[in-house]
């Protein structure tokens, strides 16, 4: 018996965190920008620093390196801005990262069921395997909490 | 890729709001859900002191009538710094009376973005959303988010001690808030 194994060929954003690289789907992916202020209020949601202003938005602020790589960036270089689902509504988000970024086309591998819930599956990329993130997994923003709140509250009000 | 641009410009509807702080941290809430801004000194004669379990932002009970106002030290339900605070907002609609730092200013907002969603926990009771004033970013305040149901059940639980221990001393009253 023969598996077919047809990889289609995407485009995908290259980010780097510390020494690793990460890829993410070019269609999540918003723009880059330079680190500007980080607005923190109080909350009680980990991973999340505070907020920025882009462009007239309020884009929240996302250090996903501790959970990639089990420590904080000591430098960051600039804010990947990124499109994150919850359910039918998408919101934007920043993580920080610690260099240029890269886009590249490649084929992607499914993630394994033994693969962790973040990874969305793997690429070859310059003699790298590099691994693919599901930032829908990575970042905060699911529970029964979110699931109210959703309905109720606009995206935006006006007043 | 692209979301839905933020609303044209519209008209501009405003809302007045007031800006106070809480161990240093800025702070709106609309100026309609205020019905009275008191110093803590003023309050402090008619305070009653009271211990809900597992409620420590809470720690006085103001009586109005048939109506209890439970003190809230804001930077206790925020998770900041304790910090001494000196003005009190007795909210409208509400059982509560938001202990603060002081009153920045008084302004206005055009536009109330709603809290993104990734901000997953308490914080979704605490703010009816965030504004960009002078290119800074506040939390809006919810009024009715500084005690849920269940606390208000738990201090009413307590003001029911409170009421008998007071019925046994009836001199007793705390001055300090």
């Amino acid at each position: 018996m023969t598996v077919s194994t047809e990889l289609e060929v995407q485009s995908f954003v290259l980010l780097r965190l510390g020494e690793r690289r990460f890829a993410v789907s070019a269609n999540q992916i918003a723009e880059l920008v330079a680190p500007s202020r980080v607005f923190r209020f109080p909350h009680r949601t980990l991973k999340l620093e505070g907020v920025i202003l882009r462009r007239g938005r309020i884009v929240p602020v996302c250090d996903v390196s501790e959970m990639l790589l089990g420590k904080r960036l000591t430098s960051r270089r600039f804010y990947l801005i990124a499109v994150r689902n919850y359910g039918t509504q998408r919101e934007w988000i920043a993580v920080p990262v610690t260099g240029e970024c890269e886009l590249i086309k490649a084929e992607m591998m499914g993630a394994a069921e033994s693969d962790a819930p973040h990874v969305a599956g793997w690429l070859s990329h310059d003699g790298d395997v590099i691994e693919v993130l599901n930032l829908d997994a990575l970042t905060p923003g699911t529970g029964p909490a979110l699931a109210g709140a959703t309905v109720r509250q606009p995206a935006e009000v006006r007043l | 890729m692209r979301l839905a641009a933020p609303g044209k410009a519209s008209p501009a509807k405003s809302e007045q709001i007031i800006l106070f702080r809480v161990s240093g941290q800025l702070f709106a809430i609309s100026s309609a859900a205020v019905q009275e801004v008191r110093s803590a000194d003023s309050m402090s004669g008619a305070a009653a002191e009271i211990s809900a379990p597992g409620l420590r932002k809470v720690r006085h009970v103001v009586r109005r009538g048939d109506r209890s106002l439970f003190i809230v030290n804001g930077a206790m339900h925020f998770g900041l710094h304790a910090a001494e605070g000196t003005l009190l907002f007795v909210l409208r609609k509400t059982r509560t009376a938001l202990l603060i730092d002081g009153i920045e200013k008084m302004t206005s907002m055009t536009r109330l973005q709603s809290l993104p969603l990734c901000f997953c926990h308490e914080e979704r009771q605490w703010y009816r959303g965030l504004t960009a004033l002078d290119q800074t970013v506040v939390p809006v305040v919810h009024p009715e988010g500084f005690l849920s149901s269940e606390e208000l059940a738990l201090l009413d639980s307590a003001l029911l001690q409170t009421d008998a221990a007071a019925a046994q001393n009836p001199e007793v009253t705390d001055p300090s808030l």
